[in-house]
């Protein structure tokens, strides 16, 4: 029987390895209290981790932690509040005087000056650096000469922008803006010390801020580590004593170490999970609203989908959307149905209200008048277009269409369009490609109530890709945004959202929430409304 | 035998040409990778623009291919969208997965061609049975299912191992992926060497080896399995790049930061940098491995010779 020993070896070969690889079992941070690290799941940051150059969560973690700006938005209200602003002032709700408190410094010992905004922000603007949030500097008057949309740029800084003193800048914007101050707690907006402008590569590398946390170490696309600034002279100290970020190439393998205890803090608890998440985790799992809202935009540029009459079609389909369902039964309630255009962690004081109404509530028989009256799906099919790479798109746009052939009693009224990366999706929505429907999702950048719609739906606005346009609802945008009375100013953005209802120039869907789930040996952990982590209040048991 | 070898590395040329130029051909196909770059709303034309100027988008493909490949040679692969160096991603991801690769491959060697002998010398008996239609069940599920389960059993419910490979990726954590990487190319080596080992059981150079009285063990070894490992190199040899560059769902699945996680990302980014890069890399490790694949059979078969 000598073969046999053959099979007792490689038998025994993999028990070895396997019994080798349990000893490799990691031991997973310090101790507990103040000084407690806690471990959480991060993704690679798609574009260098500049503060205006930073659009997405994972770039977002990291500035959340190390920076802080002029204005800080509560964790929970969303609000603005001051933060390194001693005051800002302004009369004409165009021109702003700006302090900046005493004592504030970065973690390498610099002064954060009036200096420290002005040049971050003007780096920020500069075309030549190729940032992608510039745009929040274009309503600071001299943009368009930095940043001009053809050619070369002819001034190296805003000149809107001028320091007046150590502590104490001045601001000009192009138009009145009433509520600017309240976008300034945006991570773009953040000072930046000097040794950003003296050794790029050197700061990227290891990025130096103002924020509760400094970067202990970093290895790009794997894993970052950061440590709690003790002399951090602001009130919303670290209650913990660091956190490490850690890459992950798939957020199954999160939640799978996070519930083999290797791990604290998931906050993108994978779809295929949400079923299990309550059994998993219990009460160690947040579900709650964040200023994401998804859509249905239509293609308003293509003769078909801009017929006089269409309106009614528009609503027609709003109304044959189950949305009820389709965010119990594919989204596990981590989607709430959409009552209106903006999201409801702005409150009913920033403008949140069910202004859509019956629009947006299922109806099957209404659904059918309405699309017949509007004229009919041209072409009589329509695809709704998406992205397949992420989220769980493809599920959802074909319960869309399930839900609408039903209503409408129809197999062929509405078919997915898949397309296959996000790049190329963007790439054909940004071409105006589409001849049908298609997704759009945003994210707000600060919770006021205008950059939910004027970004989107504004005539020729940034990032309206549908092209829809109406005369009235720009007029009362610029009218809004010219009212220095913030509650009469949100009036009136409703009553443009009024306007966008009744030409239902896109169909809401249902507001995203941002979801997290948490380790034992970690408490108070809590989203904010960019659904991002607030880290420094997270306490280690 | 040298003759040889500088005609097959010249052949390689061509090869590398072409293969770079489809890879950067499609990967260009698949549109406007900048339009990504910007999330859910539209970037500005005026930094779009700049972007594309900086990573050379603006130029016509041919162009881009020539200026890509000029740097090629010079060591510069370029610059990914999030500002690191090609190389340096490389210099991260090629380590870790050959690690990953050669413990896979260790574990085709040492299993495979074992169960693969044992088998094929005991063809027909119980053994044989079993292990055949255990290779069955291996081939037929797939990686990720494999994956799965191993971590959630070995992972999550018995704590024998971290469910996650840690950034360091050490030899010691990547046995279980290894192991699971390697587990359908493991029942096609034991198929294979099974199968000519039967059949090579019962040729006549055996035959005389047992006849002359040679130890059984002596027998196995220098001669039956040293000329039925032909098929099993050839095997083995074409897997070593597709280990390499097809660890995709295992190193998602078990955290490995490599070379496949590093192209899904590119995919996904469409950073034709990245893409390219990689592939082209993966592409030499291809033609290498061939090459080397066919120089051991003279090694193996002595009758193989080359001019």
């Amino acid at each position: 029987m000598r073969g046999a020993t053959h099979a007792k070896w490689a038998a025994l070969a993999t028990a070895v390895a396997l019994a080798a690889t349990a000893c490799g079992g990691g031991d997973s941070g310090g101790g507990g209290g103040a000084d407690g690290v806690v471990s959480s799941s991060w993704g690679d940051p798609q574009n260098p981790l500049e503060p205006a150059n930073t659009n997405e969560v994972q770039g977002g973690k990291v500035l959340s932690m190390i920076f802080r700006g002029l204005k800080q938005y509560d964790p929970k209200t969303g609000e603005a509040k001051d933060m390194l602003a001693e005051k800002i002032e302004t009369t004409d709700s165009t021109n702003f005087t700006i302090t900046v408190k005493d004592g504030w410094t970065f973690s390498n010992g610099e002064k954060v000056t009036a200096k420290s905004f002005v040049d971050a922000w003007n780096y920020g603007a500069h075309l030549k650096n190729n940032q992608k949030n510039a745009y929040f500097f274009g309503q600071i008057e001299g943009y368009d000469q930095v940043h001009p949309e053809k050619g070369d740029p002819t001034a190296e800084t805003m000149s809107g922008l001028k320091v007046t003193g150590d502590r104490t800048f001045t601001v000009k914007l192009t138009q009145k803006f009433s509520t600017w101050p309240v976008t300034l707690g945006y991570a773009a907006f953040a000072p930046l010390p000097q040794s950003f402008f003296s050794d790029r590569a050197g700061w990227l590398s290891k990025p130096v801020g103002n924020g509760p946390y400094t970067i202990d170490s970093y290895s790009k696309g794997s894993q970052m580590v950061l440590k709690k600034w003790d002399a951090y002279p602001g009130t919303d100290k670290a209650q913990n004593g660091g956190v490490t970020l850690k890459v992950y190439t798939d957020n199954n393998t999160a939640y799978t170490d996070l519930i083999a205890g290797n791990l604290d803090l998931v906050d993108d608890v994978p779809a295929a999970q949400l079923k299990n998440v309550e059994a998993d985790l219990g009460d160690r799992y947040i579900n709650v609203p964040a200023g994401i809202i998804q859509t249905l935009s239509f293609p308003f540029y293509d003769p078909n989908w801009n017929k006089p009459n269409q309106a009614k079609l528009r609503q027609g389909l709003s109304r044959a959307i189950d949305r009820n369902q389709i965010t119990e039964t594919i989204f596990q309630k981590t989607r709430t149905p959409a009552v209106d255009w903006t999201s409801p962690v702005l409150g009913e004081d920033g403008g949140f209200k069910d202004v859509c109404g019956d629009l947006c509530t299922y109806d099957p028989a209404e659904a059918k008048k309405l699309v017949a009256e509007g004229g009919g799906i041209p072409g009589g099919t329509m695809r709704i277009s998406y992205n397949a790479d992420t989220g769980s798109h493809k599920e959802w746009v074909d319960a869309v269409c399930n839900s609408i052939n039903r209503a409408l009693g129809n197999d062929r009224a509405c078919v997915g369009n898949p397309v296959g990366t996000f790049a190329d999706y963007r790439n054909q929505v940004t071409t105006q490609k589409l001849t049908g429907p298609f997704r759009a999702g945003w994210q707000m950048d600060y919770p006021l109530i205008q950059n939910f719609l004027q970004p989107l739906y504004y005539t020729n606005a940034s990032s309206n890709d549908g092209k829809w346009t109406n005369p009235e609802f720009d007029k009362l945008v610029n009218q809004a945004n010219a009212e220095a009375d913030t509650a009469k100013a949100v009036g009136i953005f409703q009553q443009a959202e009024e306007v966008l209802r009744d030409d239902m120039g896109a169909i809401p869907l249902w507001y995203q929430n941002g979801s997290a789930g948490y380790s034992e040996r970690v408490s108070n952990v809590t989203l904010n409304p960019f659904s991002v982590p607030v880290y420094d209040q997270i306490k280690v048991n | 035998m040298g003759r040889y070898v500088i005609r097959r590395l010249l052949q390689m040329i061509p090869v590398f040409f072409g293969a770079t130029l489809l890879i950067f051909l499609m990967v260009n196909v698949m549109g406007d990778p900048v339009a990504g770059l910007c999330g859910d709303r539209q970037c500005d034309p005026a930094t779009a623009a700049q972007l594309k100027k900086e990573f050379g988008l603006d130029k016509p493909v041919w162009q881009q291919y020539l200026t890509y490949m000029g740097n090629v040679f010079t060591g510069d692969f370029g610059t990914a969208f999030n500002g690191q160096e090609v190389t340096e991603l490389m210099a991260n991801a090629f380590p870790v997965t050959i690690r990953l690769t050669l413990v896979a491959i260790l574990f085709e060697i040492v299993i495979g061609i074992s169960l693969g002998v044992l088998t094929g010398l005991k063809r027909g008996r119980p053994v044989d049975t079993t292990v055949l239609l255990l290779t069955l069940v291996v081939i037929s599920v797939p990686t990720f299912v494999t994956g799965l389960l191993v971590q959630l059993l070995l992972g999550v419910k018995w704590k024998w191992i971290d469910p996650s490979v840690s950034s360091a990726a050490t030899f010691d954590e990547l046995i279980v992926p290894g192991l699971v990487l390697a587990s359908v190319s493991l029942a096609y080596v034991t198929r294979l060497t099974r199968t000519s080992i039967a059949e090579n059981k019962r040729a006549d150079y055996v035959r005389t080896a047992v006849a002359k009285g040679l130890p059984r063990r002596r027998v196995i070894t220098r001669h039956l399995l040293r000329n039925s490992l032909i098929p099993v190199v050839t095997f083995i040899g074409t897997d070593v790049g597709a280990l390499m560059g097809g660890a995709i769902v295992t190193e998602r699945i078990f955290n490995i930061h490599g070379v496949g996680y590093q192209l899904y990302q590119g995919i996904l980014r469409q950073n034709t940098q990245t893409v390219v890069g990689f592939v082209t890399v993966l592409v030499l490790v291809f033609l290498v491995a061939n090459l080397l694949v066919d120089l051991l059979y003279a090694v193996l078969d002595p009758r193989i010779r080359y001019a």
